[in-house]
């Protein structure tokens, strides 16, 4: 079984590891969707897990507000007067220094820079610079770590999300969740520990994919599990028509003695695991349903996350569900909200993208503060590249698209041991290079596990003879940020 | 021996290790003494997980410039301190191999703190013995041709039925095992239609099984089920994952494609038999045969099954080089079990392919007249250059496997060559604009060397050396690959990865026999099959004692048959063939079946297929391979049950259990849907409600019910009953489930009640268990 980071785990206790594999393989499975409650129980793994050699986290819990298909970063976080000044100027040579450029713009025979449509100003007691888009993220300031210098390998949208989310351009990698999942195991036995729920703006989308939240190679228990905006939450989560809770626990009490009874002439453990999922399929079935009804949530919390929150589906309403999610002990939620892709008539439309996601994810945060949670929930915002600083397209006097850019943008961080009212890193005055303090995605996913307790090197999988990491064969830990 | 701190792996090594010791082949030169230390066994699988990653094949990693995956340079004198050296043979503590693994000092030790890896105790004594006994390195096992050793001797020589079961009984013995006894007839009629079409048996096939007492009797049901053409259904499944087949182009904007009739193709190959060799080297170069026929190119959409782009804006030449690298990593996971993509970027790090090697393999199969992006998703290809175009006549007269209903051409892409050659040049790092030097074709020379001249310089010469009898690894990985389709596990258990950090086979010598077996008997694949599912081996029963699950937790040695959960398609299956609803048609375009509303809407990038339109009628009623796979958003159902993504090739799949499982058994539609078809038929029939049941039961679990089993079910009935006779609404609304035309009842509470009965047997773990 190439299970290594349970085996390191039970290392100390390797005869008790085999008796655990004695009772069959599902039940490993069962048992790392469960670790923590696992541990609890026992103390010869409680002694096992203190054995791990990984330090107190910071965080427990992760709300990622993926902003699928990169917004700008120049409309939002990084201020850049000079390109107001010089709109219309081509960018010079010595700046762009031969970087690729998209099939997009590669045919473009100038490339004329164009400043922010939007206003800026600075905020909070840490001066951050923030677009008149944002007023709502704007008040915040002060609890966010906002990096300017990330950048990415990848030019086009696939494969930056998907190495943005798995640390590889190519599918099939496990996802950042399924890692936490696999590392950290779920905090409540009624839930999945990792959880995706999905939304889409008004502006120009690139859709998301299954292979974002995959287990990879991992178990599959650890794959996201998508929650929908329509009333089943979870895939066949509800009893079917005709059939009460009553009325399937019935079911359950007749199914585990039929399955009790072919246990006793087999002998295969797998039969007990099996009944066990069944239990907690019925478990889900109760408790999802509970924790998807917003419509408990007081008026001034709706307030909030604002009153788009109790309409299903939207950015609003998948921040509110993420927060009782993460309240629940939910691992690692995932957003995505998508439309966030405007190669032209950014004017237009960033300002409703804005609009979708500002108020929302600023509740968020300020709920999960004055919950006492921020402190151990770790909130990302941000896509998978940034955007250039030339128009793509026409420029005209008051529209202007931008085409992908690798080479640096800004995506934000707020509790779980970040270092609040903190800018991080800084691009050039075109907002084109980086010339300080660049952090790659692989530093980013170093740095996320490490708030998590994990060190990125050692939470290893081993597949196909090779040791596998979330941060593959790079990523340093970003100690800059940390609180 | 300590065992507490070993890896797993090692465990079952030295558990084994007599065993495979004594008999293994390849330490034929040593005594069964089982102190002694086997260099395959022992110490490579150590070395080369601890070591190898800095002193091993890749030379721009290599560190101290001491490498320890040959022994030329193990013993060398090192370059730093000449007069010491990395392992003086028989003398450990000269070896400063052993001084470093075992030295105190953090600084000094061996492999550094710092690569977070590390040496037990056990493994350090383990290697100090093997240096004190002479440090023997021998080539790793699976590039070493294999021989055909003669049949193990056994005890009791009247358990194996053929020549599998001697070499298994061998390695049982060994271990103080013993084999389980036959399965009962039920239980093995199930396991043996659910291995070889993919279907449970019908009652009535049951009942005929039940009947024949002839001695033959079963060789007759393995004959007949080997002529069914689901049979080539079954395998296809198998296949389409290796060939990581989909119905869409996959990437962000995920469009339609139509490489359907390839895939009717490989139903049609597996059924006629076509030997293994023959099947191969069409699908690789089918194309390059003279005067190919067009049968022959349409296989070649094996290559084609790739992901394509269809996102504005990408760099045309990065994703041509992407195609060209999955079809060079694909050739080399799916035929020759090997991880070629980690010399994609460097030399492989543990396993004899310099990323020369690597681009000297890639260079075969970029040859193609492609683009990156032929267009973007408006203008809807389904297929992009090369391609060819299948119109109804020739599906009339030479494509009669084909099921196509449109009058319209069909177009498949398929694999060509340019007239002139594209050079083919290392890429530094991988990346596709950093050509390095140039490079010719060729093959790792450690597997068989490339003698172009032999075997010619493109792709047909690629596959003539796969297939070449000499080679040491095509026919063991498909030998391999087919013993775990039965068994779940391979022989080598990692049948992905023959490799120097894969597993060492558990049966050596049986892998080898067969591996022989199948190229002497003309790579007849269902020669195979039968020669596997006629032994004993397979024929036991899966029952298991505590004490069998303490001594081999993982049935390494074979003393049960598995009880395996089905895969996503066969619990597809089983549902829609135990309750009559399945269409039994073959092939053709694929299907939508059922599925939660909104999946795809709410992914899609609003170009290409955004919605899903579920299909209605027949179409709903088709088997699991069949159902539509759009790459990005492959059907949740099937990914719950852990079928591949279809992103890239697959060889094995997980088998986990789930509580999502529980939830799509309890309340997926197909599922209510089936129970209700069949509690309406059985309303029909003139028995009583216990007869009913057992019916029911024998149709999805395969066996009569034990009167347990019945009192328990009828105890169900009979509160059911109760309840939807309370209620006529609720009864109403259960019995609502599925499109397929409902029957007339003036009894909808019986019906309501029996549905639910029917349903609790459906979700059974026995039922989705191959037992």
């Amino acid at each position: 079984m190439g299970n290594e980071f349970l085996e390191n785990r039970f290392h100390v206790n390797r005869r008790h590891f085999l008796g655990k594999l004695s009772m069959g393989l599902g039940s490993v499975a069962l048992g790392s969707l469960l670790i923590p409650d696992l541990f609890k129980n026992d103390e010869n793994d409680a002694a096992a897990f203190s054995g791990l050699s990984h330090f107190a986290p910071k965080a427990k819990r992760i709300i990622y507000l993926f902003q699928n298909g990169a917004p700008s970063q120049l409309e939002s976080f990084d201020y850049k007067p000079l390109l107001n000044q010089m709109a219309g100027q081509d960018l010079p040579e010595s700046i762009r220094n031969g970087q690729r450029l998209t099939g997009m713009t590669s045919n473009q025979a100038k490339f004329p820079l164009v400043g922010s449509h939007f206003s800026f100003k600075q905020y909070g007691q840490s001066g951050t610079w923030v677009s008149e888009l944002f007023p709502n993220m704007a008040k915040i300031v002060d609890e966010m770590c906002v990096i300017k210098s990330m950048h990415t390998d990848a030019i086009n949208h696939d494969p930056a999300l998907t190495f943005m989310q798995t640390g590889a351009q190519q599918g099939n990698r496990p996802s950042m969740g399924a890692w936490l999942s696999y590392g950290l195991g779920s905090e409540n036995k009624n839930l999945p520990a990792f959880c995706v729920l999905l939304s889409r703006g008004r502006g120009n989308g690139q859709g998301v994919y299954s292979k974002l939240w995959t287990n990879g190679f991992l178990d599959s228990i650890h794959q996201g599990v998508q929650f929908s905006s329509s009333e089943e939450r979870i895939l066949y989560l509800q009893d079917p028509k005709g059939r009460d809770r009553e009325a399937s626990r019935k079911m359950l009490d007749h199914l585990s003695e039929l399955n009790n009874l072919n246990y006793e002439e087999f002998g295969d453990p797998e039969i007990q695991t099996r009944i066990k999922q069944y239990e907690m399929a019925y478990r889900m079935q109760t408790a999802v349903p509970e924790l998807s009804d917003l419509t408990k949530e007081p008026d001034r919390i709706i307030k909030m996350y604002g009153a788009d929150c109790l309409v299903p589906g939207t950015y609003a309403s998948n921040c509110l569900m993420a927060r009782k999610l993460s309240e629940a002990g939910v691992r690692f939620v995932q957003l995505y909200h998508q439309g966030w892709d405007q190669h032209g008539n950014l004017v237009g439309e960033m300002p409703l993208q804005a609009q979708d996601v500002d108020r929302a994810t600023a509740g968020l945060v300020m709920d999960l503060k004055q919950r006492g949670l921020l402190d151990e929930t770790l909130v990302i915002w941000g896509g998978e590249f940034g955007r250039t600083n030339y128009c793509q397209g026409d420029l005209s006097k008051d529209n202007y698209g931008r085409d992908h850019h690798p080479r640096c943008y800004s995506i934000w961080m707020a509790g779980g041991g970040v270092k609040p009212g903190l800018v991080y890193g800084e691009s050039d005055e075109f907002g084109y290079n980086i010339v300080k303090d660049p952090v790659h995605v692989n530093d980013f996913h170093a740095t996320v596990l490490h708030l998590m307790g994990l060190n990125h090197e050692k939470l290893t999988f081993k597949h196909l003879g090779r040791r596998y990491r979330l941060t593959d064969v790079a990523g340093k830990v970003v100690h800059g940020v940390l609180a | 021996m300590n065992i507490s701190l070993l890896g797993l792996k090692y465990i079952f090594l030295l558990i084994t290790v007599e065993l495979i010791f004594s008999r293994c082949e390849h330490s034929s030169s040593l005594s069964g003494d089982s102190d002694s230390i086997d260099f395959n066994l022992h110490i490579r699988p150590i070395l080369s997980d601890r070591c190898f990653k800095c002193h091993g094949p890749d030379a721009k990693q290599r560190k101290a410039n001491l490498r320890l995956d040959s022994p030329e340079g193990a013993y060398a004198a090192l370059k730093e301190n000449p007069s010491q050296h990395a392992i003086v043979p028989g003398d450990p503590d000269a070896s400063i191999v052993y001084l470093r693994i075992s030295s105190p000092d953090t600084s000094e030790v061996m492999p550094p703190v710092r690569s977070n890896l590390k040496l037990n105790s056990d493994e350090i004594d383990v290697i100090k013995k093997w240096i004190g006994q002479g440090a023997k390195y021998k080539p790793h096992w699976a590039f070493i041709p294999p021989k055909k050793s003669p049949l193990p001797k056994v005890e009791n020589t009247k358990w194996p039925k053929n020549e599998i079961d001697y070499f298994t009984l061998a390695v049982m013995d060994n271990n103080n095992l013993q084999p389980n006894p036959e399965a009962d007839k039920e239980r093995l009629l199930k396991r043996l239609s659910l291995d070889i079409i993919g279907l449970p048996p019908s009652v009535l096939t049951q009942n005929d099984f039940l009947k024949n007492d002839a001695e033959n009797a079963y060789e007759k049901i393995v004959d007949h089920l080997l002529t069914q053409p689901q049979y080539g259904e079954k395998m296809a499944v198998y296949w389409m994952d290796i060939a990581r087949y989909a119905d869409t182009h996959g990437y962000q904007d995920d469009g339609l494609r139509t490489m359907w009739p390839w895939r009717d193709w490989v139903i049609h190959a597996f059924n006629e038999n076509y030997p293994y060799d023959e099947f191969v080297t069409w699908q690789l170069a089918g194309d390059l045969l003279q005067n190919p026929t067009k049968e022959q190119l349409l296989a070649t959409g094996f290559n084609r099954n790739h992901k394509i782009t269809q996102e504005g804006g990408v760099i045309d030449e990065e994703y041509r080089i992407e195609y060209v690298t999955d079809r060079t990593n694909t050739f080399g996971k799916a035929f020759l079990a090997l991880t070629f993509e980690c010399a994609k970027c460097h030399d492989h790090k543990y396993d004899p392919i310099a990323q020369k090697d690597y681009y000297s393999t890639f260079a075969f199969f970029n040859q193609v007249p492609e683009k990156g992006l032929v267009g973007d998703i408006s203008l809807g290809s389904l297929a992009d250059p090369p391609k060819i175009k299948i119109n109804s006549d020739e599906v009339a007269n030479i494509f009669s496997f084909i099921n196509k209903k449109d009058t319209a051409a069909v177009e498949v892409m398929v694999m060509q060559d340019k007239p002139t050659k594209r050079p083919t040049h290392v890429l530094k790092r991988g990346v596709y604009d950093a050509p390095g030097d140039l490079v010719s074709i060729g093959l790792p020379s450690a597997i068989l060397p490339f003698d172009s001249l032999k075997y010619g310089s493109n792709r047909l010469g690629l596959a003539k050396w796969l297939v070449d009898k000499k080679n040491p690894l095509t026919s063991r990985v498909f030998v391999n690959r087919m013993w775990q389709e039965f068994f779940g596990r391979g022989l080598v258990k990692t049948s992905g990865d023959f490799g120097m950090q894969g597993e060492m086979p558990s049966h050596p010598q049986l892998l080898d026999w067969l591996a022989i077996d199948f190229m002497e008997n003309g790579w007849n694949i269902k020669r195979l099959v039968k020669q596997i599912v006629m032994s004993s081996t397979y024929r036991q029963s899966s029952k298991v004692t505590k004490e069998k699950i303490a001594a081999d937790p993982e049935n390494i040695f074979l003393s049960r048959a598995p009880r395996l959960r089905m895969t996503a398609e066969a619990i597809r299956d089983l549902a829609l063939s135990s309750s009559g609803l399945l269409v039994k048609e073959i092939g053709g375009p694929s299907v939508k079946p059922y599925q939660p509303k909104g999946i795809w809407e709410a992914s899609t990038s609003g170009r290409g297929l955004s919605r899903y339109i579920q299909d209605h009628g027949d179409k709903l009623y088709r088997r699991g391979l069949y159902s539509f796979i759009k790459r990005t958003v492959p059907p949740p159902v099937m990914l719950v049950f852990d079928a591949s993504n279809r992103d890239q090739c697959e060889v094995n799949r997980m088998r986990t259990s789930t509580p999502l499982q529980a939830l799509v058994l309890m309340n997926d539609p197909l599922i209510l849907e089936s129970a209700r078809v069949m509690a309406e038929r059985l309303m029909d029939e003139k028995i009583s409600n216990q007869e009913k049941i057992d019916h029911a039961f024998r149709s999805i679990i395969c066996r009569q019910p034990k009167k347990e089993e019945l009192d328990i079910l009828m105890c169900y009935l009979q509160h059911e009953l109760k309840l939807f006779g309370q209620s006529k609404e609720k009864a109403d609304q259960c019995i609502n489930a599925g499109e397929y035309p409902h029957r007339k009842t003036s009894d909808a509470a019986t019906l309501a009640a029996l549905m639910q009965v029917i349903h609790t047997i459906y979700n059974m773990e026995e039922a989705i268990t191959k037992t």
